[in-house]
């Protein structure tokens, strides 16, 4: 008998070629990572004693505390949320269920702007109060003020919950249901059920949302300044430009890091050893209960609350300066322009964020080991770095290429260069993709998670190699994973401010870099125009975005598609 | 077509986007990099146009304005280097991206003590640090800074983040006439006396004393005029409407100011249009634009000031010499940490 003939030998095996271009995309990633490290190298003037008195322990705390609350606020309200849309229906659930989404569209910094407005003792809704109370002095009705701790977990978690509420719906709706059935059946309440089975399946997604958003609460500027909450990111700031020390706020920075890495670490050992995926096509969708009369209209008001919390607020808010506006000085014919360059921007980043996402993300599942895993952590640092750092790190490294270049040409063509890479639109893109890489590749590493590995060896049984098998089985099964990388990275690439503002070329401008000149001007009513163009540019990716998470019918067996929207 | 020749294509194109980008730069007649948000100069840079000739590109950009035009290197196309406080001015030269310029028509109009003695930097305009105080509420008509911090104004008194560069200003001014252990128990009496956490813009200090948060609060003297002006839309009128407006003094008399001011970028590719765009900058046309565009005080002797701003009264320039004020500008920073002001 014949013996089978031995699968081809190749000198460098494929697994290998994989990771080499993973760690390719690693090194581009964390390139400005390390010119910031480098920056934080140099000499800061014994500028430690002053910081470890007078300002990180402070610093410190409130930062964690911020975290604390907006880590709380996200995971309820994205939690609770996605579990009354999923297993209950009641009147409005079939609009909500994706309404809850579009706080996405709205950048952090905007929000507290408007509440800064909104609940000023001047603001709407405290006039209104006074109204209702036949108070006419101000005085005689203190309110709480939205410049405070409070204030800012409840702007930054109602505008980032959805980054729970997007996979912990999709979790439910898809993987539990037999599970949730059979846990009925057993004889277990229902707050038994959500509590024992449902929200352990779905922690993994949750505490990847969360962390990201997270990671966004650490990294922002603009809010948490402008209410006077005083983190770590602010005291990066504090310390480059009021101490001038680039170098202190660089080893701030590091810091920083080091938290997001115990973050990270975190949110790993949450999701250990929770692998569900083999299971997932035996599943059938969930049947919501029906809640009518009060319990429908209760849950339909709860339900409805962050969706006008996070949007429907701000944003009426924003029209109705952003009417006032156009009356009292009309429409700046620049807008038209400043948005086109806003969506061609995020055009161009976005598939080549989600390229590279895949390919961080691929390695990780050819290998499965440790280094392979540590490589995609490292690739994600860049979401957690504030931008404006990560952007002086970027312009280290990329003016030292423009000298190689420019030495290069010199030499070839005997005419000096000038800058080619340093404030091009090739550097934006650049930020962009280092910054938002993380979402990608957590999307992506979520989705490839749920396709069964016997899938893999099914194809390799069947000798399709590497290549073909992420070509012809991963990515189409994966698409609605990569659809949904792709909608966030584009919005958040739209709402991007400090690296924008930083690199952008001579000339450029975009929406957000318009709203923070009227900002800084001190009239940031008068960015109400632009504010407003950068939500409704983020609306129609956000919308999209929703119908890729809806529920197919009942019926069809559900594919991996659903379970696949985690971020 | 071959990976290589295809590769080899790609470069060329990228070398003649690079070239003809390089090539455009050049026919530029002048480039400014400016941390002062641009709508508040764009009127004076038209000008410029309308007399010269010179076009002027801007690029707006707070947070690294200085890193960026250091890495860019010999290439850059800054010429222009603008900013709204003087710590910032200092910085710029501090970071090696200016040049010293000797310029007669400059040395005439700007007052010795608002420039740097090297030709590094110059003062174009000035803003008082000023009390916004509640016409209902509060009668005194002259202040001190150091009466800010009399426990009188217990729970009264309104400022933005102590960190913010107008403040830091303020008070490194305030250990250059006073020494440290003053100035750090003033900060702590002005702390102690807050109604609200520091934070916001200087416009919020007139917003909250309308929406009667506070009494009295530090600010720049030109937001008066913008909001008063109606500039801002109606809402703003009336915050500038409900506040009295009190030119403060340290205990020797004289107010603290900041300035906006400019350099020349040291690989500046159009040196001579540079100099001549701060030379316009001072002429009498453009110090009349400063103040009534921006109610800003001009920089230059026989200028007049807005109506709305000299109703302030006459300024009296603390005579310090700004670059001793920025000197002591990380110490300032430093003690309102102590204190824990932002706290």
């Amino acid at each position: 008998m014949a013996t089978p003939p031995l699968p081809p030998r190749h000198l460098v095996s494929p697994a290998a070629v994989w990771m080499a271009v993973a760690v390719a995309v690693c090194v581009l990633a964390v390139l400005p990572v390390l010119g910031v490290a480098l920056i934080a190298t140099g000499s800061s003037d014994g500028l430690w004693s002053h910081l470890v008195a007078n300002v990180l322990p402070r610093a410190t705390v409130d930062t964690l505390i911020l975290m604390a609350g907006v880590g709380l606020l996200v995971t309820v309200v994205g939690t609770g949320c996605a579990w009354l849309v999923t297993a209950c229906d009641f009147p409005g659930r079939r609009v909500l269920e994706w309404a809850l989404l579009l706080p996405l569209a709205v950048p952090t910094y905007i929000v507290a702007f408007c509440y800064a407005d909104v609940l000023h003792p001047l603001g709407a809704g405290p006039t209104a109060l006074r109204a209702l109370l036949g108070i006419t002095n101000p005085r005689d009705l203190p309110l709480p003020d939205v410049r405070s701790m409070g204030g800012a977990i409840f702007v930054i978690g109602i505008v980032l919950y959805p980054y729970v509420y997007v996979p912990a719906r999709a979790l439910f709706a898809m993987q539990a249901a037999n599970v949730l059935e059979a846990s009925r059946t057993l004889g277990a309440s229902r707050w038994r059920t959500f509590r024992s089975v449902a929200l352990p399946l779905a922690w993994p997604a949750i505490a990847a949302g969360t962390s990201l958003a997270l990671m966004e609460t650490l990294n922002d500027i603009g809010a948490s300044s402008f209410l006077g909450i005083q983190t770590l990111t602010v005291s990066i700031y504090t310390t480059w430009l009021n101490r001038s020390s680039l170098v202190g706020a660089s080893q701030i920075a590091m810091l920083l890091l080091a938290l997001v890495l115990l973050l990270v670490l975190v949110e790993r050992g949450a999701r250990r050893g929770r692998r569900f995926a083999a299971t997932a096509r035996q599943m059938r969708p969930l049947h919501p209960r029906p809640l009518s009369g009060t319990a429908g209209r209760i849950t339909a008001l709860l339900v409805s609350l962050p969706v006008v919390l996070g949007f429907v607020v701000p944003v009426a808010h924003l029209a109705n300066e952003a009417a006032a506006r156009v009356r009292f000085a009309g429409l700046s014919p620049v807008l038209f322009g400043e948005m086109v360059n806003t969506v061609i921007l995020a055009l161009i980043a976005t598939p080549i964020t989600v390229l590279f996402g895949l390919v961080v993300a691929y390695a990780v599942r050819r290998s499965r080991r440790a280094a392979a895993v540590a490589v995609v952590r490292v690739a994600g640092l860049g979401y957690a770095v504030p931008g404006t750092v990560l952007a002086i790190g970027l312009v280290t490294a990329l003016a030292t290429a423009d000298a190689w270049i420019g030495a290069v040409a010199r030499w070839a063509t005997g005419v000096p260069t000038g800058l080619f890479l340093t404030a091009s639109g090739a550097a934006l893109i650049y930020a962009y993709v280092v910054r938002f890489l993380a979402i990608a590749a957590n999307g992506v590493e979520a989705g490839l998670a749920n396709i069964p590995t016997a899938l893999d060896d099914a194809a390799s049984v069947l000798k399709a190699d590497r290549l073909r098998t992420m070509v012809r089985i991963h990515v189409p099964i994966l698409w609605p994973a990569l659809a949904a990388a792709g909608l966030l990275v584009f919005v958040d690439v739209m709402k991007e401010l400090p690296a924008t503002l930083l690199l952008r070329p001579v000339g450029f401008e975009t929406l957000a870099t318009h709203v923070f000149a009227e900002a800084s001007r001190g009239t940031y009513e008068d960015g109400a125009v632009a504010a407003l163009l950068i939500v409704l540019a983020g609306l129609g990716p956000v919308v999209l975005l929703s119908r890729l998470g809806r529920p197919r019918h009942a019926g069809r067996p559900p594919g991996p598609e659903a379970d696949v929207l985690r971020v | 077509m071959s990976m290589r020749s295809r590769l080899g294509a790609l470069v060329a194109a990228g070398f003649a986007l690079a070239l003809a980008g390089g090539a455009s730069a050049q026919q530029q007649d002048l480039t400014l990099y400016t941390s002062r948000e641009e709508g508040l100069i764009r009127p004076l840079l038209d000008t410029f146009t309308q007399r010269t000739g010179i076009r002027v590109r801007t690029l707006f950009l707070t947070t690294g304005l200085a890193e960026r035009v250091a890495a860019e290197g010999a290439n850059s196309p800054a010429d222009v280097l603008m900013a709204a406080d003087v710590g910032n001015l200092v910085d710029f030269v501090d970071k090696g991206v200016t040049q010293p310029v000797s310029s007669p028509v400059l040395e005439a109009a700007i007052p010795a003590n608002l420039r740097d003695p090297a030709g590094n930097w110059f003062s174009l305009s000035l803003r008082a640090r000023i009390v916004y105080a509640s016409k209902d509420r509060v009668t005194e008509r002259a202040m001190r800074y150091e009466d800010l911090a009399d426990p009188k104004w217990r729970g009264k008194v309104c400022i933005r983040s102590g960190q913010h560069p107008y403040n830091t200003a303020l008070v490194a001014a305030m250990i250059a006439k006073s020494g440290e252990a003053q100035t750090e128990a003033w900060l702590r009496g002005v702390k102690a006396n807050l109604a609200r956490r520091p934070a916001g813009g200087d416009r919020e200090v007139a917003r909250d004393i309308l929406g009667g948060i506070c009494d009295v609060g530090l600010a720049n003297s030109y937001y008066v005029g913008l909001m008063r002006s109606g500039t801002g839309g109606p809402d703003q009128k009336r915050w500038g409407d409900a506040i009295n407006l009190v030119l403060p003094t340290f205990g020797t008399g004289a107010t603290h100011v900041n300035v906006s001011g400019a350099a020349v970028a040291k690989n500046a590719p159009n040196r001579a249009n540079a100099i001549r765009l701060l030379e316009f900058l001072v002429s009498d046309e453009a110090q009349e634009i400063y103040a009534k565009a921006n109610f800003e005080y001009p920089v230059k002797a026989g200028v007049k000031s807005d109506p709305i701003i000299a109703e302030l009264g006459t300024l009296r320039v603390d005579d310090l010499r700004l670059g001793d004020i920025a000197a002591k500008r990380r110490a300032a920073s430093n003690l309102i940490d102590k204190v824990g002001f932002d706290n």
